[in-house]
C-alpha cells in the first residue's frame, strides 16, 4: 500500500495555501472522542480566528433528530501528527444554538473555575499520568496475553523489555512523538505492572490547558491504535483478579506550594480534600470501585488517607516535597476513564475556593 | 514493489515537456466510470485547447459494433495526484460522430440549465455530500465487518476515532489530499453514522463545475480504493436492517438566497420544490426507495417535507440561515448514486425557472 501512504505524507504546501483542520469534541458517552475535517483557506494558528462548525447530534446522544445542530467552539490548536504540513487538530466543546453547553460539555464550568482570579493568581499546574490498556481487535483480550489464557504473574513487566515482557511499545513510542510533534507537553512513558497496560504523562500544564492537551493527547492515542489494528481501553479495571486497574494519577501544585513554605500550604490543601472526599470520588470516573480496592497500589475508595511516599494512600507527597519544604502532590484517586477538564476544575476548586 | 513504485513516481518534467492527459468519462451504466490516456507535445491549461478524442462505445454500452465510436469533448481539467509534475486529469463528455450527445451524456443539458441567462444571474452555489460504503474486496461485506457476521450496532462509529470503530481511514485521508492536491474544492470528510461508511463534500461550486469536481471527485476515489484493494459503492442502502443508507444531500443557494431577505426566496424555492417531489425523487438515484423509509435521518419517499435543523425531512434548513434570514439549504433527497448533473441542474430549473 506504499502509494496510499504517499497520498497521506502528501505536502501540500506546494500546490495550494489551504490547509485541512481536524475538530475534535467529546460524544455524548462522555468518553468517547469523535472528529471531522474541513479545508481552511488558508493556515490558521489562533483558535479565535477559526469558524464555528456544527455536528449532528442525534448520531452522538446529544440531540433529538429534529433539532440535531449541535455547534463547536474551536477552544485549542495542535499540529496535526497525521496530515503533517500546516494542518491542525482542533480541541472543541460544545454548545446548543442557543449558545448554552450541552450537559456533556464539562469544559465550560472548568473554565469558569480557572478564569476565578483567586484560581488565576495561583497558576494550578498540573501533571496527569495517564493509563491505558490496549487490547486484541478481534478477541478484546490483552495484547500479547495467550487467547484464553493469562501471562505470567505481574513482576517482571513494570518498566520492563523484552518480547516476553512488553507488549505494544511501537504503540506507546509512535504516540510519544506524535504528541511531542503536535505541541502537547507529553512529559514521559513507562510500562506498567500489568502486562499491556502502559502510561504517558502530560505537564506541567497550567489550568484549562491540561484538561485541552490531556484529550487531545487521548485522541492521538486512539488514531495511533487504529492504524495499529489494536483496541485502546480505558477501562479502570480490565481484568479482574490479581492484575492492576488503570488510574489517572493527578499531579498538582499551585504558586504557594511551590513557594518556600510551601509544605503548610499542601498539608491545608489535603485537609481540605479530605473533608469532600465522596463528593470527588463521585466526580472521579465511572466505575472506579472495581479499581480502588485497597489493593494492588490503591487506597479503597470509600477511606481517605494521605502519606509520603505512600502508594497505597489516596494522596502521596512525594520524599523531594518534603525535603524541599514545598513542591507538589499526587492525588492517585482518579481513575483512568476520568474526564480531566473534571478533576482538574474540581482539585482547584476545592483547594482554592472552598471554605469548608 | 520498490522499483515499480520508483517508475510510477518517476518526475519526467527534467526531460520531456510531454505530458500526459488522463480522458475520463460516464459509461453507459450512468455510474461506471471509464478513462485512458494519452500523451500530448506539452502542458495544458484550457480545455477546449485539447483534442477532442473517442473510444470503443460497443464496450461500453454506448455504441454499436458497427458504428462504435463515441466521441470524447474534454470540458475541465485537473491535476493528476498519480502521475503528479504536469500530469493531467480531464473530465469528458460523449457525442456521436455527427456532434449530438449520446443519452447517457446528461452533461449537456445541465449545462444549457447552467447557459440560461436567468440561472447565471443566480449564481447557483452547490455542496455536495456525498456518501460512500467501502467493501472487502473478496466477500463484497463492508470493510472492518466480521465475515458472516456484524459490528455492534450504530452509535459509536459516527466521526468516531480508533480501529473497532474506524475503517479504512487511510483510504479517506488519501482521498482528502489527493483531491486537494488535483484542484477540486473538497471541503472536508467525516465518517458516517454505518462502519465502513464515509462522506467527502466538494463545494461551494457555481454551476455545472460542481458536477464536473464530484464526477473528478469520485474517479479519485475509486482509483484510489484500486490502490488499497477495497472495493467502493456508491449504493443507497448497502446492507438492509438497521443500518443507515447512503446519501448524496446537495445543499443549494443562489445569489437572492444568499443576499438579505434571502429567507424568503429559499421558502418559494423550497415550496416549488415540493409541487415537483415525484419528479425530483424519479431523477434523485437508482434504489432509493430502499434507502428513504422515514428512518435513518431520511423522510420518507413518498411525502415532501421540510424543517430547521431537522434531518429526518426532506429538505432541511440550517439554524443559521434561520437566525441570519439568508443562506442556504439541504435537499435531503439525492442518494450516493445520483448523477450530479442532473440533479444540480434539475434543482436550478425548477427553482429558477419552472413556473408552477
Amino acid at each position: 500500500m506504499s502509494l496510499i501512504n504517499d497520498f497521506i505524507k502528501f505536502n501540500l504546501n506546494e500546490t495550494t495555501r489551504k490547509s485541512i483542520a481536524e475538530y475534535l469534541w467529546i460524544g455524548g458517552a462522555g468518553m468517547d472522542l469523535r472528529s471531522k475535517a474541513r479545508t481552511l483557506p488558508e493556515p490558521v494558528t489562533d483558535p479565535a480566528k477559526l469558524p464555528l462548525w456544527n455536528f449532528d447530534g442525534s448520531s452522538t446522544d446529544q440531540a433529538p433528530g429534529d433539532d440535531s445542530e449541535v455547534i463547536l467552539r474551536p477552544q485549542a490548536i495542535f499540529r496535526d501528527p497525521f496530515r503533517g504540513g500546516s494542518n491542525i487538530l482542533v480541541m472543541c466543546d460544545t454548545y446548543t444554538p442557543a449558545g448554552d453547553p450541552i450537559p456533556t460539555n464539562k469544559r465550560f464550568s472548568a473554565d469558569k473555575i480557572f478564569n476565578h482570579p483567586d484560581v488565576a493568581a495561583e497558576e494550578p499546574w498540573f501533571g496527569i499520568e495517564q493509563e491505558y490498556t490496549l487490547l486484541q481487535k478481534d478477541t478484546k483480550w490483552p495484547l500479547g496475553w495467550p487467547v484464553g489464557g493469562f501471562p505470567g504473574p505481574q513482576g517482571p513487566y513494570y518498566c520492563g523489555v523484552g518480547a516476553d515482557k512488553s507488549f505494544g511499545r511501537d504503540i506507546v513510542d509512535a504516540h510519544y512523538k506524535a504528541c511531542l510533534y503536535a505541541g502537547i507537553n507529553i512529559s514521559g512513558i513507562n510500562g506498567e505492572v500489568m502486562p499491556a497496560q502502559w502510561e504517558f504523562q502530560v505537564g506541567p500544564a497550567t489550568g484549562i490547558s491540561a484538561g485541552d492537551q490531556l484529550w487531545v493527547a487521548r485522541y492521538i492515542l486512539e488514531r495511533i491504535t487504529e492504524i495499529a489494528g489494536v483496541v485502546l481501553s480505558f477501562d479502570p479495571k480490565p481484568i479482574p483478579g490479581d492484575w492492576n486497574g488503570a488510574g489517572a494519577h493527578t499531579n498538582y501544585s499551585t504558586k504557594p506550594m511551590r513557594n518556600d513554605g510551601g509544605i503548610d500550604v499542601i498539608r491545608k490543601a489535603i485537609e481540605k480534600l479530605g473533608l469532600r472526599h465522596e463528593q470527588h470520588i463521585a466526580a472521579y470516573g465511572e466505575g472506579n470501585d472495581r479499581r480502588l480496592t485497597g489493593r494492588h497500589e490503591t487506597a479503597d475508595i470509600n477511606s481517605f488517607s494521605w502519606g509520603v511516599a505512600n502508594r497505597g494512600a489516596s494522596i502521596r507527597v512525594g520524599r523531594d516535597t518534603e525535603k524541599a519544604g514545598k513542591g507538589y502532590f499526587e492525588d492517585r484517586r482518579p481513575a483512568s476513564n476520568m474526564d480531566p477538564y473534571v478533576v482538574t476544575s474540581m482539585i482547584a476548586e476545592t483547594t482554592i475556593l472552598w471554605k469548608p | 514493489m520498490s522499483l515499480l513504485n520508483d517508475l510510477v513516481n518517476l518526475n519526467l518534467c527534467d526531460v520531456t515537456e510531454k505530458v500526459i492527459a488522463e480522458y475520463i468519462w460516464i459509461g453507459g451504466s450512468g455510474m461506471d466510470m471509464r478513462s485512458k490516456a494519452r500523451t500530448l507535445p506539452g502542458p495544458e491549461s484550457d480545455p477546449s485547447k485539447l483534442p477532442k478524442w473517442n473510444y470503443d462505445g460497443s464496450s461500453t454500452e454506448q455504441a454499436t459494433g458497427d458504428n462504435s465510436e463515441v466521441i470524447i469533448y474534454p470540458q475541465a481539467i485537473f491535476r493528476d495526484p498519480f502521475r503528479r509534475g504536469r500530469n493531467m486529469l480531464v473530465m469528458c463528455d460523449a457525442y456521436t460522430p455527427t456532434g449530438d450527445p449520446i443519452p447517457t451524456n446528461k452533461r449537456f443539458n445541465a449545462d444549457k440549465v447552467f447557459s440560461h441567462p436567468d440561472v447565471v444571474a443566480e449564481e447557483p452555489w452547490y455542496g455536495i455530500e456525498q456518501e460512500y460504503t467501502l467493501f472487502q474486496k473478496d466477500t463484497k461485506w463492508p470493510l472492518g465487518w466480521p465475515v458472516g457476521g456484524f459490528p455492534a450496532p450504530q452509535g459509536p462509529y459516527y466521526c468516531g476515532v480508533g480501529s473497532d470503530k474506524a475503517f479504512g481511514r487511510d483510504i479517506v485521508d488519501a482521498h482528502y489530499k489527493a483531491c486537494l492536491f488535483a484542484g477540486i474544492n473538497i471541503s472536508g470528510i467525516n465518517g458516517e453514522v454505518m462502519p465502513g461508511q464515509w462522506e467527502f463534500q466538494v463545494g461551494p461550486v457555481t454551476g455545472i463545475s460542481s458536477g464536473d469536481q464530484v464526477w473528478m471527485a469520485r474517479y479519485i476515489l475509486e482509483r484510489i480504493t484500486e490502490i488499497a484493494g477495497a472495493v467502493l459503492s456508491f449504493d443507497p442502502k448497502p446492507v438492509l436492517g438497521d443500518w443507515n443508507g447512503a446519501g448524496a444531500h446537495t445543499n443549494y443557494s443562489t445569489k437572492s438566497m444568499r443576499n438579505n431577505g434571502g429567507i424568503e426566496v429559499i421558502n418559494e424555492a423550497i415550496e416549488k420544490l415540493s409541487k415537483r417531489h415525484k419528479e425530483h425523487i424519479a431523477a434523485y438515484g437508482k434504489g432509493n426507495e430502499r434507502r428513504l423509509t422515514g428512518l435513518h435521518e431520511t423522510a420518507d419517499i413518498n411525502t415532501f417535507s421540510w424543517g430547521v435543523a431537522n434531518r429526518g425531512a426532506s429538505v432541511r434548513v440550517g439554524r443559521d440561515t434561520e437566525k441570519e434570514g439568508k443562506g442556504y439549504f439541504e435537499d435531503r433527497r439525492p442518494s450516493s448514486n445520483m448523477d450530479p448533473y442532473v440533479v444540480t441542474s434539475m434543482i436550478a430549473e425548477t427553482t429558477i425557472l419552472w413556473k408552477p
